[in-house]
């Protein structure tokens, strides 16, 4: 890979590591409210293999590295989100042209195929109070900014300001998949923890490459 | 009939729900091979991709092997498992729809008469029904 490709890849994965491990506690107590308490540790735990694997992933093309981290993070991070977010990774990576250049348009068709394999892994789909509340909003929102051909800075505060809308939006949801399905009404009123850890992805992400077209 | 027998795989987010199921299971299953997979890689509760892919080879046979969890984190699991183990995602290895204790014991006690993995799947998941 390029060296300014490597550069980025190993900002990002140390972008996305770093977000995980500030807010492990905070996912963590988001969870125990309406679900198992384990997520803010068991994402954690998955995002520091990726950053002791970071030199190895910068060295290999996007849809290797995605193949790769998404490996990582269904053997480390445990739980369904092990799972969840390996399959998201690794169906981005076989996306066609990945090693080919990511523009936004690119990135917006790699989400999609992400989102329809986490839709199948979890047998689940919007509106179910889970991490796919806020990956489809925010993935109709790169799509919709990718063809006004917006900048990137533009680009990355609509899709911070519309997973934030989103992960706030999980709150009067009641949840029907995942263990919070099992408290019925009572999921109302909590943030999802798998939307949240999607919410500070995007965010670290966005920052990242907003950071690098600014270098 | 098969002289080989279907596996059983027992996946539980405690490793104790998982021996004591499995153990169950025993008593009715004879010489049918039962593994059991529980918690995370620590020994903490939650399920593990890598746990759940080493007890499939343990319990791996021509007849197949039939999983059976408890919760949705064992179950997405268990399907992981069976991608990543490569071939076929359909060819003899399943995930049973049904009850974890009662589930087992009946698949147990069906595997142990020589049935076909379908057998065992249909027999375990009329428990659900």
């Amino acid at each position: 890979m390029p060296q300014d490709m490597k550069r980025l890849a190993r900002a990002l994965i140390e972008a996305c590591a770093d977000t995980i491990a500030a807010n492990a506690d905070r996912l963590t107590a988001l969870d125990q409210a309406i679900g198992d308490g384990d997520h803010g540790a068991n994402m954690k735990r998955g995002f520091a293999a990726l950053r002791e694997a970071a030199d190895e992933l910068a060295a290999l093309p996007p849809s290797e590295a995605l193949k790769k981290a998404g490996m990582t993070l269904v053997m480390k991070v445990g739980g369904a989100s092990g799972p969840l977010y390996g399959s998201l990774l690794m169906a981005m990576g076989k996306t066609p042209g990945v090693d080919d250049g990511v523009d936004a348009t690119r990135a917006a068709a790699m989400l999609a195929e992400g989102i329809a394999a986490v839709k199948a892994r979890g047998k689940s789909d919007v509106g179910a109070k889970t991490m796919l509340d806020v990956l489809v909003p925010v993935h109709a929102a790169l799509e919709r900014t990718a063809a006004d051909g917006a900048d990137a800075k533009t680009l990355a505060e609509q899709l911070k300001a519309t997973a934030d809308a989103a992960a706030e939006a999980t709150k009067p949801m009641r949840a029907t998949r995942g263990r919070a399905s099992f408290l019925g009404d009572r999921s109302i009123g909590h943030l999802d923890p798998g939307g949240e850890s999607s919410r500070l992805l995007t965010h670290a992400i966005c920052d990242v490459l907003v950071g690098e077209m600014a270098a | 009939m098969s002289t080989h027998k279907v596996g059983l795989v027992i996946v539980s987010h405690s490793a104790e729900v998982a021996r004591g199921t499995a153990e169950m299971a025993r008593q009715m299953g004879g010489d049918v091979t039962i593994v059991d997979a529980g918690g995370d890689a620590e020994g903490g509760l939650g399920s593990d991709v890598a746990k759940i892919m080493a007890a499939i080879e343990k319990a791996w046979s021509p007849a197949g092997v039939a999983i059976l969890c408890d919760l949705g984190g064992a179950e997405t699991n268990s399907e992981m498992a069976i991608e990543m183990r490569g071939g076929d995602p359909g060819a003899g290895i399943v995930v049973l729809k049904a009850p974890l204790v009662e589930g087992a014991v009946v698949a147990a006690a069906v595997a142990a008469t020589g049935a076909s993995l379908e057998e065992v799947r249909a027999a375990a998941e009329e428990m659900a029904s």
